[in-house]
C-alpha cells in the first residue's frame, strides 16, 4: 500500500526549546583525520535582515569520503570521533558557526566522484518546509566538475561556494541568502 | 558502483509552497528563484543516525521532567512513523516540543501574557521501536495568541521532528487536535493545497491508548518519504 508523506510545517520561532539538546557545532573529536576548518557566516532575508531565529543541520562525509550510514558501502574507513551531523540555531546577530573537517569525495552521477561538499537543511519561522542547500569549498578543482554543481545556473553557483576569511585560512565564510540579488541556490528534494 | 534509488516525489498539493502570503512571516523568507532539481546521490539518501542510548529515561514523559506535576490536562500522545510504502522506520528519533496548559512556551521569545509552569519545560524525544512505535505522556497544550493577523490565535499543536532514515526523509511538523475550532483560521494549518493531507495532521482521539483515571490518548501517525525502487547494479 502506498501512503502520503506527512505535510510539513514551519519549525516556528521555539524551537530551541526541542532541538537545543542535540545542538553540535563541533563535529570533531580528537584523533579524527582531515583538514580542520570553521564554517562561519549568516542567514540574511530579503531585505538584507540578518535573522536570529534561524537553524542549520549539516551532514557531510568524513576526510575518506565515507559516511557514517549503513546505506554507504564503499570500503573506506569510518572513525568512531566523527559522526558527519552538526546543528546549530543562528545567535541574536543571526551568525552560526560550525568546526568540522574538510570531507573527502564521495560517488556521485555517471560514476563520477563529486567535489568535497556539505548538505545543509535551513529551518526558520516563516519557512514552511526545510530550505536544502550545499556548501562547497573554495579553490577546489573538482568544482567545475562536479555534476550538481554544473545543474545552477553559472551564475549563482557562487552562492554555494564558501570563501576564505581574510587573514585565517581555517575558516570558511558562507552566507545563507534567502532572496534578493544574492540568494542562495536551493535544491529540490521534495521536502 | 550501485545506482542510487530516488525518494518519491511528493504527491501533488500535500506539501506547502514556501511563499504562503496568508502567512507573513514567510515574505520575506521564501525564496523567489526556481528551486534547482537534482539527482539523488549519496549525500542525500544518508544521513544521521541516533540510538537509544541518548535518550534519558524522563524525556519522553514531559510531566516527569520536574518535582511537582505540571498544571493542565495530562494526555498520551502516541502512534507509528512508517515510510511512503507502509514500512515501519525503527529506531528514529522523534522531537517534540510545545506550549504549557496555558499557552507559553519557556522561551525567551515567547511574550504572551500566561503563566510559566515551573514543572513543565514542554520538550521531549524519544525513539521507535522495531514496529515504528513512539509515545510521549505531556499536557495538553493551550492556544496562543500571534501577530500574523489581527485576533490571530494558533489552535493547539505539538511541535514534531523526525530524522528517518536519510537526508531526504527529514520531516519537521505540527500536530493538531480533533474538533479545534481555531483550525480553520490558521494559516499555518491552512498552507497546503489538498485538504486531505492537511487533515492527516490532526490527531485522533484513542480510547485503546486512554488510560483510565489517568489519562486521554491521542494517536497520531507520522509518513517519511519513501524510495521509489531498489536500487539496481549499474
Amino acid at each position: 500500500m502506498s501512503l502520503q508523506a506527512t505535510t510539513s510545517q514551519t519549525v516556528g520561532p521555539f524551537f530551541k526549546i526541542g532541538l537545543q539538546w542535540l545542538n553540535r557545532e563541533n563535529l570533531v573529536e580528537e584523533g579524527v583525520s582531515g583538514e580542520r576548518v570553521t564554517i562561519q557566516g549568516r542567514v540574511v532575508d530579503g531585505d538584507g535582515v540578518p535573522l536570529p531565529d534561524a537553524l542549520l543541520e549539516i551532514w557531510q562525509a568524513n576526510a575518506y569520503g565515507k559516511y557514517d550510514h549503513p546505506e554507504d558501502t564503499q570500503d573506506k574507513p569510518l572513525e568512531p570521533g566523527f559522526k558527519g551531523y552538526g546543528r546549530m540555531p543562528t545567535t541574536a546577530n543571526g551568525l552560526f558557526r560550525f568546526a568540522t573537517i574538510k570531507p573527502g569525495l564521495v560517488p556521485g552521477p555517471e560514476g563520477k566522484e563529486q567535489a568535497p561538499h556539505l548538505l545543509v537543511s535551513v529551518f526558520m519561522r516563516g519557512v514552511l518546509r526545510r530550505l536544502v542547500t550545499r556548501m562547497y569549498f573554495p579553490d577546489e578543482p573538482r568544482n567545475d566538475a562536479d555534476f550538481i554543481l554544473n545543474l545552477v545556473e553559472p551564475a549563482r553557483r557562487s552562492t554555494l561556494i564558501a570563501r576564505k576569511a581574510a587573514g585565517d585560512p581555517g575558516t570558511l565564510e558562507w552566507n545563507v541568502v534567502l532572496q534578493g540579488p544574492e540568494e542562495t541556490v536551493f535544491f529540490d528534494l521534495g521536502l | 558502483m550501485k545506482r542510487v534509488a530516488a525518494y518519491r516525489a511528493p504527491h501533488p498539493g500535500t506539501q506547502p509552497s514556501h511563499l504562503h502570503l496568508p502567512y507573513v512571516s514567510s515574505v520575506k523568507r521564501a525564496p523567489t528563484k526556481p528551486q534547482v532539481p537534482i539527482p539523488y546521490t549519496l549525500s542525500e539518501v544518508t544521513g544521521p543516525s541516533f540510538g537509544p542510548e541518548i535518550i534519558a529515561p524522563e524525556a519522553s514523559d514531559l510531566t516527569k521532567q520536574h518535582s511537582g506535576e505540571p498544571l493542565g490536562e495530562r494526555i498520551i500522545v502516541s502512534g507509528r512513523v512508517l515510510d511512503e510504502n507502509s514500512r515501519p522506520l525503527a529506531n528514529t528519533l522523534v522531537e517534540i516540543w510545545q506550549a504549557n496548559a496555558a499557552g507559553r512556551y519557556l522561551h525567551e521569545v515567547d511574550q504572551h501574557e500566561a503563566p510559566l509552569d515551573p514543572n513543565f519545560s514542554g520538550c521531549g524525544h524519544t525513539v521507535t521501536d522495531e514496529e515504528g512505535r513512539y509515545r510521549f505522556v505531556t499536557i495538553r497544550p493551550g492556544e496562543y495568541p500571534w501577530r500574523n493577523h489581527y485576533n490571530a490565535w494558533r489552535p493547539a499543536h505539538i511541535h514534531f521532528s523526525l530524522f528517518g532514515p536519510a537526508f531526504a526523509t527529514r520531516l519537521v511538523t505540527q500536530m493538531y487536535f480533533p474538533g479545534d475550532p481555531l483550525l480553520p483560521f490558521d494559516p499555518i494549518f491552512n498552507c497546503t493545497a489538498d485538504e486531505k493531507a492537511r487533515n492527516r495532521l490532526i490527531s485522533s482521539f484513542d480510547w485503546e491508548t486512554t488510560m483510565p483515571e489517568h489519562a486521554l490518548g491521542y494517536r497520531f501517525d507520522l509518513i517519511l518519504r519513501g524510495r521509489e525502487a531498489t536500487p539496481m547494479e549499474e
